[in-house]
């Protein structure tokens, strides 16, 4: 046997070894998947037509958890930029005692499942709960005035808290390599803080930023357990609508199309997450 | 500059989880502080229902990471031989499950197993599959980052000694790769532990984890229950994680 055609055959060993894992991910996943989108052109009525689609495509209740699932995802994106790169500046390039133990605590924090955020906030912005019973405690009134947790703004404010670190990651990782001796030649020719964050770090962390800030929007567009944790009846966003459809109203081809729909967006978006993430890292 | 960033980060961060580790602890929440010290909760979160969830979701987890680790490191170690596009095809394959909302997965696998020839709907197993899949694309990630970092010096001088590829990979590259695999083990281990959205659309009535206990006790309005139960998936996730004692997070690995 020659050189070339051990080669080869060592060549094909290794696509057969590649085989068993992508089977088991196209039994258990991708062949799924198919079936959600095969079932989407299936009303129940029989037959396969796009009826599914315009259907809900013309539903006034799947538009407005569109249009709410975008600006949620939008707006919370924008809140963990500016916070993440705050709070990544101070752990950053302020030396302080402990700023090891808070990367350990935020890698905590992560584990933990985002629906306790949501949790935790019914204690304090809840009708019943810290900032409402301060409020009465301080003015005698019957009722706090924060009873903004069951709208979006609840949800929003409960993403950015979760989130808010997974742009602080990439930021802390692009400033540990930024050339302080730059930043010092500024600050000894005059520039102040502010200067000096704009013209010298705020260039150098832009890939960070645009990296952390993409994987935020769509983790944001597909987050569930934050949403439903607000118990509020009037934000829907798309994942909730696809758990609605299915489980609540057993309506299997219009959750299947909500769901092609949010698998679009999202992977659509995942997709240039990883396009400027490398370049983030290049 | 050190105020401002006490002032931020610990009511954002810090504060949730001891609100809902204070509530646990008690009967009423009307002031500044919650009232009513009691451990009746936790008295409750331990036992019944509730220890019944534990378990549930212990097994769950173990299982998912387990099986995940081993299809994630295999599809690791496989895409590595592969020629460059290829391998780069195998990856994004792997990573598919990230991108797609845990949700829809969840839809995907309670259609696919709601009918024949895999008819698992109203069992354990189709929570676990959901489980698996998604904290497989974590596995595989973490793995294959590892392996990029391996210094090919050492299995090219077993190799070169006459050591077979198996015993290389039994006796060299896996040994290297262990301290990844074992902070993906947590990772998985962790994220299933948690897992709300795809359970939410799977669960059987005998096999309901954690996460939907609490959502169900504060669904119904028993937010100090809930609290007692979460704080105990909280201490189960974070003791398993000081136990493979390498704490990576899925920030790290999407």
């Amino acid at each position: 046997m020659s050189a070339g055609n051990g080669a080869a055959v060592r060549g094909r060993a290794a696509y057969l070894w590649a085989l068993p894992p992508v089977a088991l991910l196209a039994l258990f996943f991708l062949y799924p998947l198919a079936l959600v989108a095969q079932q989407s052109f299936q009303p129940d009525t029989g037959g396969t037509s796009l009826e599914p689609y315009a259907d809900v495509l013309a539903s006034a209740a799947f538009r407005e958890a569109l249009w709410t699932t975008v600006w949620l995802a939008l707006a919370a994106t924008a809140g963990c930029l500016v916070l993440g790169f705050a709070l990544a500046l101070v752990i950053a390039f302020v030396p302080f005692p402990g700023a090891r133990a808070v990367a350990r605590f935020v890698d905590v924090f992560l584990s933990f499942p985002s629906f306790l955020i949501t949790l935790a906030l019914l204690f304090v912005y809840g009708t019943v709960g810290m900032a409402n019973g301060a409020w009465t405690d301080l003015t005698g009134d019957a009722e706090g005035p924060f009873r903004f947790l069951t709208t979006p703004w609840g949800v929003l404010l409960a993403e950015i808290t979760y989130f808010t670190p997974f742009v602080m990651r990439p930021l802390l990782a692009a400033f540990s390599q930024l050339d302080t001796a730059q930043i010092e030649a500024a600050g000894s020719l005059g520039a102040r803080a502010p200067r000096i964050v704009r013209q010298i770090i705020l260039p150098e962390a832009l890939p960070a930023l645009a990296a952390g800030g993409s994987l935020v929007l769509v983790l944001c567009l597909n987050e569930f357990g934050i949403v439903l944790f607000t118990g509020a009846k009037g934000v829907t966003t798309l994942p909730t609508l696809v758990y609605g459809k299915a489980i609540l109203e057993s309506d299997y081809p219009g959750a299947c199309v909500v769901a092609v729909v949010n698998v679009l967006i999202s992977v659509g978006l995942y997709g240039l997450y990883r396009v400027v993430s490398r370049r983030a890292r290049a | 500059m050190w105020a401002l960033f006490l002032l931020l980060f610990l009511p954002l961060f810090a504060l949730p989880l001891l609100v809902v580790l204070g509530a646990s602890f008690a009967t009423h929440w009307s002031g500044v502080l919650p009232s009513g010290p009691t451990t009746a909760h936790y008295a409750s979160a331990t036992r019944g229902e509730a220890l019944q969830a534990l378990t549930t979701s212990l097994v769950t987890a173990v299982t998912a990471s387990l099986i995940a680790l081993a299809a994630g490191t295999w599809a690791a170690l496989a895409a590595a031989e592969l020629r460059k596009r290829h391998r780069k095809a195998l990856d994004a394959l792997f990573v598919l499950p990230l991108a797609v909302p845990s949700v829809v997965v969840g839809l995907a696998t309670l259609v696919a197993f709601s009918q024949p020839p895999m008819l698992l709907n109203g069992t354990r197993w189709i929570v676990i599959i959901a489980h698996t899949v998604l904290v497989t694309a974590f596995a595989h990630q973490s793995v294959s980052a590892a392996l990029t970092r391996l210094d090919p010096a050492y299995e090219q001088a077993a190799a070169s000694l006459g050591a077979s590829p198996a015993y290389v990979l039994w006796r060299v590259r896996l040994p290297l790769l262990l301290p990844s695999l074992t902070a993906a083990a947590g990772l998985c281990f962790a994220l299933s532990m948690g897992e709300l959205s795809a359970t939410m659309m799977l669960y059987p009535p005998d096999w309901t984890p954690l996460p939907v206990l609490i959502y169900a006790a504060t669904d119904r309005g028993a937010l100090f229950t809930g609290s007692a139960v979460a704080a105990v998936l909280m201490a189960a996730t974070l003791l398993v994680l000081l136990g493979v004692s390498r704490i990576r997070t899925r920030a790290s690995y999407r």
